[in-house]
């Protein structure tokens, strides 16, 4: 998900030999592996990889395919899970080719870390996560946009006999003043033997007509609002089975024996089969699955399960947090001395829960073998990974794996797993069935919200010195909890002297100038499995920095915006964003009776964001939301709306889980089943948003995780001055009764 | 074998008249606009009329339907869903779009009874159906939109 973990040569040497069918691609440079330059395929294959081995491949096939009749398809390296990056990258491409955009397709590519590795990770891995979709592809898609529509005006300009400056592009149609007409169909099967200069130029930014439209819509809204996109769920494939999996019910538990006979004895019924993570029920369709799940009865082996409860959990972390942290991940200045010369101290210790994921579609994937290549279904956010385990797993090379990249009914991190969880689940499956049939392995609620990988639950130490002049002269943030890539694959590249960055991000690179500031960490183990929710780091530490300077701001006797501002000297971006932000919200000025306002600033991959929120007490003990004011800078804003949509959807989410979300554990069980208990936000809790968009001309940084810290502690500083209650224990449903 | 007439077609389902209406749907006549996110009736994913009420077909026997007609997103028509479906990509509505079959049937039977929501009636009608993308700002003036355009 990161920069520094793919960054690092040593993970990108074992990761390239896994895959040996990459083809060996430089962008501008016509000559490849298999062949050289046309620019389009009759029929079929739309995937570079899938295309037979001796058809002519052009160096743009892995992002751009032209058929005859002006198909546009652009092959995504970007995972799509509703937060656009179709999208974007759409829209990048389209900037430079000037297609018709009822021509344009968008796919999820994969097995080609050549053309499609994060280039924010250094290329060395295809993946999506750390809001880098448009960093990655920024420069990548606008050059392959651009190449193919020079390939296009050079052709028709060889074809009519006539200057290439003097040919149109536009509209999906090639067009000279004689009245030549060609459409981009048309010319693409007359590319044959044209070479692309070494540069390709790119449209300056003045000549935009796409990137930064705010009117420009999505081309893949319709299919979402007749039900006919296929999300992984949807797959059907002949003679296809659907299993149901029994989890153990304590993290770390295996399977000591099962009896599967009254399931078994079920009418359309498949086969039980024990594979490495549980006991698969597989059936003629969901429902008979779920029906014989019920009857199989497993004796677990618990030896090596996680068997504490979350509050024995918590409690074991707050004692950490009263200790010295076992390592520093900053330490500016003399943390102690500054201390020591602080006119006043504060402190204060804030918990956090662990949150679930639970985007609407459960986990599934899809597997099956035919003529020796194992295919494989699934929102495959990591897929260079999942690949190279499905090979293991399968037995067979990697390159005898293909895998079709469904777009997800939402993610939020947990589709990226090390260990390719349900995608790994479908072909050790598929093949406890000897490959018999295809089966999709389709998780239930229950599977789904107690099968872990959560946010990790953390503990916040937090203690600030002030001088005499209510200036901030010392500042020590103690945090406590456990770590994402420790134990993982990429654990030796992650973690740094003791450090997780995962554990740290939003909290050692704190903006504000303190002279003598330490952030340490404390990594606490647990069987608990815990992952990147978006946003990860920042949930968290955005919350225990941003809420607890306010208690500074309020203790040194200034106005929250005025003392962060005075802090921000050198960071001119969190300033803007803080400034617009309290300047749209009317701070400074009076709230209508009964409302109450907070604010919160917050930078995350790259993106700074504000918040102003504004809320009233309904009736005591509860919150309304009723209006958020958020400013954005992330850099240029290549979908104005979906920026928009991205800060929207990113307040819903993590109000959502700063209101009322939260898994808990009882004995090593966890408690929560469904959205019975627990409860994402609603419809009738979503406050009204207005976005604003910083102007920028740098290059495009995250917006789908981004809109997601500040809201929480903008809500709590907003609480404080409604009820004078510090809520330092989450989510509010718990903490501000405590 | 249950006989229901599903989107105005008489339909034969083998299946036992316990099972959900959402997995005939899905698994056995292949209509899978409707989606699963629950089981328990408590997200709305699966959300289809009945005689044109909304409900949950995740907790909707195929044995207790009877002759209730059944429409499903594969199925919706008319003025109301048609506005419904165009306001809803004009203004961008759907993220991930795994639930917006289900926004849109809530959506379409609360303009059908009530041609005039307030923010009150939406969060009634609409707080059964969960997004969680939170496109539920959106989701809102879509159906503000679509009352508009229904009026005029």
């Amino acid at each position: 998900m990161y920069p520094k973990i793919f960054q690092d040569q040593s993970f990108a040497k074992p990761l390239a030999s896994l895959v040996s069918t990459r083809r060996s691609f430089i962008l501008g440079t016509v000559a490849t592996a298999a062949g050289l330059a046309i620019g389009y395929r009759m029929t079929g294959p739309a995937r570079a990889e899938d295309a037979p081995a001796a058809a002519p491949v052009h160096p743009f096939q892995p992002y751009i395919a032209i058929a005859p009749d002006g198909a546009v398809t652009i092959t995504s390296s970007q995972f799509e899970m509703g937060q656009g990056s179709y999208f974007g990258i759409a829209t990048l491409v389209n900037e430079e080719l000037g297609a018709d955009w009822a021509q344009i397709s968008v796919e999820g590519g994969a097995g080609n870390v050549a053309a499609y590795g994060n280039l924010a990770w250094g290329g060395a891995a295809q993946g999506t996560g750390g809001s880098t979709s448009m960093t990655s592809s920024w420069e990548r898609y606008r050059k392959a946009g651009a190449a193919m529509r020079i390939m296009l005006v050079e052709a028709a300009a060889r074809e009519w006999a006539v200057p290439a400056s003097e040919i149109k592009a536009e509209m999906g149609n090639l067009t000279h003043a004689s009245g030549k007409l060609a459409s981009y169909g048309e010319m693409a099967i007359k590319t044959d033997g044209l070479v692309l200069p070494a540069e390709i130029p790119l449209k300056p930014r003045e000549m935009w007509t796409q990137i930064g439209k705010v009117d420009l819509k999505r081309f893949d809204s319709k299919p979402k609002t007749n039900g006919s996109l296929p999300y992984t769920i949807d797959v059907q494939l002949p003679g296809m089975a659907t299993a149901v999996m029994i989890h153990p019910p304590k993290f770390g538990a295996t399977v000591k024996t099962f009896d599967a006979a009254k399931a078994k004895a079920l009418k359309g019924i498949v086969d039980v089969v024990q594979i490495s993570r549980g006991i698969a029920v597989v059936a003629e369709n969901m429902w008979i699955a779920t029906k014989a799940r019920d009857l199989v009865t497993v004796e677990w082996d618990e030896s090596k399960a996680e068997q504490r409860g979350s509050p024995e959990i918590l409690a074991a972390y707050r004692e950490a947090a009263k200790q010295a942290p076992a390592n520093m991940a900053r330490n500016d200045g003399d943390l102690a001395a500054g201390f020591a010369s602080a006119a006043k101290v504060l402190e204060a210790t804030y918990t956090f829960p662990y949150l679930a994921h639970a985007a609407l579609e459960p986990l599934n994937a899809a597997a099956m073998m035919k003529d020796g290549v194992v295919e494989v279904w699934g929102g495959h956010q990591m897929p260079d990974l999942y690949q190279y385990i499905a090979s293991q797993i399968a037995g067979v090379t990697p390159d005898k794996v293909k895998l079709h990249v469904m777009r997800s009914g939402g993610g939020f991190g947990r589709r990226a797993v090390f260990d390719a969880d349900v995608v790994a689940e479908s072909v050790e499956v598929a093949k406890a069935l000897d490959w018999s049939r295809p089966v999709k392995v389709q998780w239930t609620r229950e599977n789904d919200m107690r099968g872990g990988r959560y946010r990790p639950a953390y503990v916040h130490a937090m203690k600030a010195g002030l001088d005499g002049k209510g200036n901030l002269i010392a500042w020590a943030n103690h945090i406590v909890g456990q770590s994402i890539m420790t134990g993982t694959l990429f654990e030796g590249m992650a973690v740094k002297n003791g450090i997780d960055f995962t554990s740290v991000e939003g909290a050692a690179n704190l903006p504000y100038a303190i002279p003598n500031l330490g952030v340490g960490l404390t990594t606490m183990t647990t069987g608990v499995p815990v992952l990147w929710w978006r946003a990860v780091g920042s949930t968290h530490t955005a919350y225990a920095v941003e809420a607890f300077l306010d208690e500074v701001a309020e203790a040194a006797g200034k106005d929250p915006v005025e003392f962060r501002l005075a802090l921000l000297k050198d960071h001119p971006r969190h300033a803007a964003a803080l400034r617009l932000a309290s300047e749209k919200a009317g701070w400074g000025t009076t709230p209508a009776t009964g409302r109450f306002r907070g604010v919160a600033v917050a930078e995350s991959f790259n993106t700074v964001v504000a918040q102003v929120v504004e809320i009233s007490i309904p009736s005591p003990g509860a919150v309304k939301v009723e209006k958020v004011i958020c400013v954005v800078d992330c850099g240029t804003a290549i979908n104005p709306d979906q920026v928009v949509a991205q800060m929207e959807g990113g307040i819903g989410f993590g109000l959502g889980s700063i209101l009322a979300e939260e898994i808990t554990l009882t004995g090593g069980v966890v408690d929560q089943g469904n959205y019975d208990t627990y409860a994402p936000l609603r419809i009738d809790q979503m406050p009204v948003i207005e976005v604003h968009i910083l102007p920028s001309e740098n290059p495009p940084t995250g917006a789908g995780e981004p809109g997601v810290p500040p809201i929480g502690p903008a809500l709590a500083n907003a609480v404080y001055q409604a009820t004078k209650k510090r809520v330092r224990t989450l989510p509010f449903a718990k903490g501000l009764t405590a | 074998m249950i006989k229901i007439n599903i989107n105005g077609v008489q339909r034969d389902i083998d299946a036992e008249p316990e099972m959900p209406l959402l997995w005939a749907l899905r698994d056995v006549l292949h209509l899978s606009g409707t989606k699963f996110g629950c089981g328990m009736a408590q997200c709305g994913a699966c959300t289809v009329h009945l005689d044109g009420q909304p409900v949950r077909s995740c907790v909707t026997a195929i044995g207790d339907i009877g002759a209730g007609k059944i429409t499903t997103i594969e199925g919706v028509s008319g003025n109301v869903a048609e506005t419904v479906q165009a306001v809803w990509t004009e203004l961008d509505v759907p993220q991930c779009g795994y639930c917006q079959s289900g926004q849109i049937m809530s959506a379409v039977a609360l303009l059908s009874e009530n041609q005039k929501p307030g923010d009150a009636d939406i969060d009634a009608a609409m707080s059964g159906n969960l997004c969680r993308c939170a496109t539920y700002a959106r989701i809102r003036s879509a159906i503000h939109e679509a009352a508009r355009r229904l009026e005029a």
